[in-house]
């Protein structure tokens, strides 16, 4: 019996996102493995408690650690800081609503609310990629 | 023939999938967890950092709330280390013969990591 031939991938929007998916999600664990590294050498080990280190993991913006012991924000909110926060915000917005995208097209067949709702969650990717961008721009 | 994606609830809840279905579908509800938790926390901070509104606080008070946080740790832990199973999976894919086995190990990483932020931060809210 011989093996079936698997067809080339081709460059679509599917084949795409599925790279994507893979590597933002790996991008994504290292960032978080970066913040709460960094965290800790900054300090916070002795000066906040395991919930503020970890919503600075997940999302490094100053405002996550406002509530702690850090004598002076300064190590928290220089541009290295802005750089990663916008780069999660990209990572995590487009893997997440690709995600919830792929999650909708498997309940729904093709036709005019796939391309509908296709619309909708671009609408609502680049708001809140945006919204995100200029959050952490202005903080 | 190709296969019949008419498959109700009931049916599909029947499927005796196991661990990696288990996993499948904890990832799409922890997926879906953490986007509706991050949308709406972005828009609540820039609610209240832009405007001081009520509601932008309202929200976050109860994304500060350590039940919710521990709901939402959860995902975030579950998600990650699942995906990083997938992914691994995909890179090689002769190990996905070993598919279930490979769930087995993504709970003895989970359950540690999870089971320890559940003891710290409950340790510290009864505390105060």
């Amino acid at each position: 019996m011989r093996s079936r031939v698997m067809p080339k991938p081709s460059w679509n929007l599917e084949y795409l996102m599925w790279v994507f998916t893979r590597l933002s999600g790996l991008s994504i664990i290292l960032f978080v493995v970066i913040g709460i590294s960094a965290g800790l050498l900054m300090g916070a080990r002795t000066q906040m408690d395991l919930g503020t280190l970890m919503r600075w993991g997940f999302f490094p913006n100053p405002n996550h650690v406002l509530d702690s012991d850090i004598p002076d924000l300064f190590l928290w909110t220089n541009g290295f800081w802005q750089v990663m926060q916008i780069l999660v915000v990209f990572f995590a917005a487009t893997h997440g609503f690709n995600g919830l995208r792929v999650v909708l097209e498997d309940y729904s067949s093709p036709g005019f609310w796939q391309v509908f709702t296709r619309f909708l969650i671009f609408l609502l990717w680049i708001f809140s990629t945006l919204v995100g961008i200029y959050v952490i721009i202005s903080s | 023939m190709a296969l019949s994606r008419k498959v109700g609830l009931i049916a599909g809840a029947k499927y005796k999938g196991g661990g990696p279905m288990l996993s499948w579908v904890l990832h799409r509800i922890s997926g879906l967890g953490i986007i509706i938790f991050v949308t709406l926390h972005v828009i609540a901070s820039f609610l209240t950092q832009q405007l001081g509104s009520d509601l932008g606080i309202f929200v976050n008070t109860i994304y500060e709330s350590i039940y919710f946080q521990l709901f939402i740790v959860f995902c975030a832990i579950f998600h990650g280390v699942n995906g990083f199973r997938i992914i691994l999976l995909d890179i090689w894919p002769r190990l996905i013969r070993y598919q279930k086995e490979s769930t087995w190990i993504e709970w003895f990483v989970i359950v540690p990591l999870y089971g320890l932020i559940v003891f710290i931060m409950i340790q510290r809210f009864l505390q105060g």
